[in-house]
């Protein structure tokens, strides 16, 4: 009989390490040479749930402080910040939500000077082959939909500052478009007056699923500072169970699917058709985990309509479509149609070898490798490299030079 | 074909599995109601580590005689999930249960006495 070297693993909870869980992607990073060339994830996660305790020392308000330390002893029962309907695990199947414990309880006893959000971010970067990673929360990707406006600017001002001065401050190679608390104008305002020139904040970011209309003039001098300082408002997709109309579905599959694009295609419309792009015509705009099919599909829908009501939006001297080409897009969750041709059109659509940026929405159940951008057949070689990370480079002025260890 | 020592018979309960990595390749070894089945371990997706989530029976929704849903509940056919996106797959085929089109390559097990070995 021939015999191979070989080795045999059994699987244990206890085992399980981040690393190892991305191993394969780790050997995709080095089979294509990830290490020659700069990988910029313009949106990735950690659960800053995780560290609350710390988060809450950060709010201002000693009331509001005192009401979200007191709710949080409460574990299970009702808390001050609310939470999201759904069940992202897919019933338990995307096992690393549940063993990142045991990933959590080695780096605590690494006992690094840092905070373990840190050690834990770069941990599965180097495992992918990335040198920056953009980073947001997870929970309070739903706080725009909380009730109290003073909650949610509170929670924002803490967990801004908890980010700049604990992650950020620490670590080069992990940057962030800070929350805006969007629900309150004037608070808005002062987040980009405050934070803005803190550290590794390369912009600033409006969770969608909300319900104020982004052409409202409250936001306008808002628009005009990020435009002058040449900083970029994204808009990060979530859903809303409880919005009307996907309250009307019943899996999670279908309000995933329809909420990630649903808020982002609101915003998108009111942002063209009410002439902001003319308005702050120098003001990058990043649409971030809506996928790309969207995009495509709003563009010839605006397009169309447009020639026949030009008067519904005077301000506009192009199409839609035209101003929407150039804003820039996030990649993640890529739709890959078996049919790559209708893929192709999309990227063709977005002019996405100068506007689209790959992302990895790691460690959310549907993140993307690089290797979704790295292995299509139709990129030119810049289009393929900026996609990965120089148009990210250059809107959030990093340095291109890889830096990156992969293991 | 090259054999790869897998474990002892006696070793493996109902339900287990080992990971085989042989040469370049890793392979998926499972332990399910009396029988071996092995299958690449790298996803039909993305290449993620196919074999090592979680084993779970197949959900179906339960439609009433005159068509109405009655809710959902397990099959008794076994499948394992991906852990990085939750593919599934079925256990005694290695088809993606998504799209049937899809399969992860499967090996040959061999016991010899009380040694099980895969066919890599």
């Amino acid at each position: 009989m021939d015999m191979v070297r070989s080795e045999v693993r059994k699987l244990a909870a206890e085992d399980y390490s981040t690393a190892q869980h991305l191993e394969h992607a780790s050997q995709q990073a080095r089979e294509r040479n990830y290490q020659d060339f700069l990988i910029v994830d313009v949106d990735a996660h950690h659960y800053e749930s995780e560290s609350y305790k710390d988060v809450f020392e950060y709010i201002e308000s000693p009331v509001i402080r005192r009401q979200a330390v007191e709710s949080a002893k409460r574990g299970g029962r009702a808390s001050m910040l609310g939470g999201q309907i759904g069940y992202q695990d897919i019933g338990g199947r995307i096992i690393r939500h549940e063993l990142r414990r045991h990933d959590i309880r080695r780096h605590d006893k690494l006992g690094a000077p840092h905070h373990r959000d840190v050690g834990m971010t770069l941990e599965w970067m180097d495992a992918m082959g990335v040198d920056y990673s953009c980073l947001f929360p997870t929970p309070m990707l739903f706080l725009g939909l909380h009730p109290q406006v003073e909650v949610e600017v509170a929670m924002c001002r803490a967990y801004n500052a908890w980010l700049c001065e604990r992650v950020l401050a620490v670590e080069p190679r992990i940057i962030s478009m800070l929350y805006l608390p969007f629900n309150d104008p004037e608070a808005a305002y002062k987040t980009v007056k405050d934070f803005g020139d803190k550290k590794g904040v390369v912009g600033f970011m409006v969770t969608s699923p909300r319900y104020k209309p982004v052409h409202d003039n409250a936001y306008v001098k808002t628009y005009a500072l990020l435009e002058e300082m040449g900083k970029p408002i994204a808009f990060h997709a979530a859903y809303n169970w409880n919005d009307q109309s996907l309250s009307l579905t019943n899996r999670f599959i279908s309000v995933h699917a329809l909420g990630f694009m649903w808020f982002n295609m609101v915003h998108m419309t009111n942002w063209v058709i009410n002439g902001l792009p003319e308005r702050f015509p120098k003001l990058k705009v990043m649409w971030i985990e809506s996928g790309l099919t969207w995009a495509y599909c709003l563009m010839q829908r605006l397009d169309h309509s447009y020639m026949m009501r030009t008067s519904d939006c005077p301000s506009l001297k192009r199409k839609p479509s035209e101003y929407m080409r150039e804003m820039y897009y996030s990649s993640q969750p890529m739709e890959k149609p078996r049919d790559r041709s209708i893929l192709e059109a999309t990227f063709k659509m977005i002019n996405a070898e100068t506007q689209l940026m790959w992302s990895s929405d790691y460690p959310h159940w549907d993140f993307d490798l690089p290797s979704v951008i790295y292995d299509l057949p139709f990129l030119s070689e810049s289009g393929r490299r900026n996609i990965l990370g120089g148009t990210a480079a250059k809107v959030f002025g990093l340095d291109p030079k890889p830096v990156k260890k992969i293991p | 074909m090259p054999e790869c020592f897998v474990a002892k018979a006696s070793e493996m309960q109902d339900g287990d599995r080992r990971i085989v990595v042989a040469g370049s390749a890793e392979i998926g070894v499972f332990y399910k109601d009396g029988d071996y089945f092995a299958y690449s371990n790298y996803c039909v997706h993305s290449g993620g580590p196919a074999c090592e989530g979680l084993m779970i029976n197949r959900v179906v929704d339960v439609i009433g005689p005159d068509r109405s849903y009655q809710g959902q509940t397990f099959s008794d056919d076994v499948h394992f999930v991906c852990p990085w996106h939750g593919y599934e797959f079925e256990l005694k085929t290695g088809e993606c249960v998504g799209d049937r089109r899809l399969r992860l390559k499967k090996f040959d097990v061999v016991r010899r006495g009380d040694d099980i070995f895969v066919v890599a």
